[in-house]
């Protein structure tokens, strides 16, 4: 694998340490804006389906609703742009940077590799393997969870978000006009935004155990490279 | 000389003060200049009619009902009793033979000219045989019909989406008519019933300025369907403000809250309800205190319950809605972390004693 940049040091004990900078630092900003707007955009997302106890008193006093509307809205608009960033950062980053995008689908020494984390899940293999990028079954979940679940929740939420700033807005344009006819109407597309919301927060469980376990069970650094760009090795 | 439409209202005995009151209205509801109101009038002064032929499907007449209590008297007038000069085998006066024999006299005499409305939906199981009229299966008659017409209007969700009929499973397999009829232009008044004012709106714009209206994707004139339900409705700050009807008989029910908790479908609805209302401008559903149910959107007999804003998804079972599945899925997959992680903090555990064991060996 082609490495960019090595360092070498010690760690604890006199053993030799090896780092690599992975994560460049607009990856690493991205990625925590983008977990901390997905988790804006759950939360909201599911109240605005099942709304908090009705306010009493006068319609004018309160404005309950619409703040939660407003912080989805905003969140999703940093999602979405994020999103389009990080898109454009596959192209002029590093390697690592396009494992999010591109799967080496029909490389077999991949799946092979595939199924080797597979079988380390189920604790049918002793000893783990070093990766400097995402192992294989990362990568393969977070292309399909993260990246086309993500595609998804954000072509139907700008179509649903059109049907409010109504026709002649971008987004009634680009997105409203075809996604409702697709699904049939409205109703469907709220539906499966909804199911795509689960189907995301089943996802985040996943990505921050693997994320802590590893961190723990693996050779090299997990959450720390997300922080500060380098991956170690523990040995 | 054909006859006009001017001189139909005439024959019917209708004012001329009448007539210049009801194209104001037109003009107005069809979203336009009020110069366009004298346009109306002399377009309908001067243009030779253009004939309506009403069909009727599998249906169950309520857009008829609808279409004959249009709020404005005169609009009600001016396109029933030129409907009725034509062919409506639920309200005119012919019968048998002498009321089929319309038909093939506004083909020959009208062809590509007039405009055929679609009350109902054909069924298309058993060769048509589950709607049966003049001795021939509905669709037979439509297809005929439809041959030589210049538009189709689809009156209603039957005839627009399908609707009860074809509702899961679809016994009859009716079909909405731009399934059956696709070499004509379908413009669709979805609704169930569509509001009059909205049926006499479509048909007085295409008999005036002889062309369609815009449509949307879906085929439905963007002046009456291009906003729902839930931005027009006029308790809408009481949605925004976070305040909400919990129980049909609450506080909040009473002080007229925002639906929306109980399964108020103007979210998803497009349609001129909260616009127009109904009966004369007098209430719409939501009004009335009940929610939208969205019958003018497609499908909406098979959405779920009228009750619930998370809708019901057949796919996992009847009592099942995307929170259910979200959350059952979730837990199950918390669940499964859970053991994973106590499996995984065992073998680790055993693998550091294995290896305390072996240093201690060592140390030895």
């Amino acid at each position: 694998m082609h490495i960019e940049r090595e360092f070498r040091g010690e760690g604890p004990g006199g053993r030799q340490v090896l780092s690599y900078y992975v994560y460049e630092a607009p990856v690493r900003l991205w990625h925590w804006v983008n977990a901390l707007a997905i988790v804006v955009l759950a939360v909201t997302g599911y109240f605005i389906g099942k709304p908090l106890p009705s306010m009493g008193g006068e319609a004018s006093d309160h404005y309950v609703m619409g703040t939660i509307r407003f912080a989805h809205f905003a969140a999703a608009y940093v999602f979405v742009f994020g999103f389009i960033g990080r898109i454009y950062w596959a192209f002029v980053g590093n390697h690592h940077a396009r494992q999010l995008f591109i799967l080496p689908f029909w490389d077999k020494a991949w799946w092979g590799e595939v199924f080797f984390e597979l079988r380390w899940y189920l604790f049918l293999e002793p000893k783990p393997k070093k990766y400097i990028g995402h192992n294989p079954l990362a990568q393969l979940s977070m292309f399909f969870a993260f990246t086309l679940g993500a595609t998804f929740l954000i072509v139907t939420g700008l179509a649903l978000y059109g049907e409010g700033a109504q026709a002649g807005h971008w987004t009634h344009t680009l997105f409203t006009s075809w996604v409702i006819p697709l699904f049939g109407q409205s109703q469907d597309v709220h539906t499966w935004h909804r199911l795509a919301m689960w189907a995301f927060v089943v996802f985040v469980m996943i990505h921050v155990y693997a994320a802590i376990r590893e961190d723990i069970m693996s050779r090299q650094s997990l959450i720390s490279t997300m922080v500060s760009g380098h991956r170690m090795f523990k040995d | 000389m054909t006859e006009t439409f001017y001189d139909v209202l005439r024959r019917q005995g209708i004012s001329r003060r009448s007539f210049m009151k009801f194209c104001s209205l037109t003009a107005t509801s069809l979203g336009l200049a009020p110069a366009f109101a004298p346009k109306i009038a002399h377009a309908l002064e001067n243009k030779p009619r253009t004939p309506v032929i009403w069909l009727h499907g599998l249906e169950c007449t309520c857009c008829s009902e609808s279409f004959i209590r249009s709020a404005h008297p005169l609009a009600k007038d001016v396109v029933l009793s030129m409907l009725s000069l034509d062919y409506d085998d639920t309200l005119m006066a012919a019968a048998g033979h002498q009321a089929e024999a319309i038909l093939d006299e506004i083909k020959k005499k009208y062809k590509g000219n007039y405009i055929l409305a679609v009350e109902g939906n054909p069924p298309l199981n058993e060769d048509g045989m589950f709607c049966f009229q003049g001795g021939k299966p509905f669709v037979e008659k439509l297809k005929y019909m439809a041959a030589d017409c210049k538009a189709i209007i689809a009156w209603g969700s039957c005839a627009s989406w399908g609707c009860v009929q074809a509702a899961k499973p679809n016994p009859t397999r009716a079909t909405p008519v731009h399934k059956v009829i696709t070499d004509k232009p379908v413009i669709k008044v979805p609704g169930c019933p569509p509001i009059a004012e909205v049926m006499t709106g479509v048909v007085t714009y295409m008999l005036t300025f002889e062309r369609l209206p815009e449509l949307d994707r879906q085929g439905r004139p963007k002046m009456f369907y291009g906003q729902r339900i839930h931005d027009k409705c006029y308790r809408r700050p009481h949605f925004d403000a976070g305040q909400f009807v919990e129980g049909w008989d609450d506080e909040a029910a009473r002080r007229g809250y925002c639906l929306y908790k109980m399964g108020c479908k103007g979210p998803t609805t497009y349609n001129a309800c909260s616009t127009t209302r109904w009966n004369g401008g007098v209430s719409f559903p939501i009004q009335s205190g009940h929610g939208c149910i969205g019958c003018s959107e497609d499908g909406f007999w098979d959405k779920g319950s009228f009750y619930d804003r998370i809708t019901d998804i057949k796919q996992f079972g009847i009592e099942s809605n995307a929170d259910k599945v979200g959350m059952a899925v979730a837990g199950g997959v918390g669940a499964a972390i859970a053991a994973h992680a106590a499996v995984t903090a065992l073998s680790r555990a055993k693998v550091k004693q294995g290896n305390a064991s072996q240093e201690q060996k060592q140390g030895e």
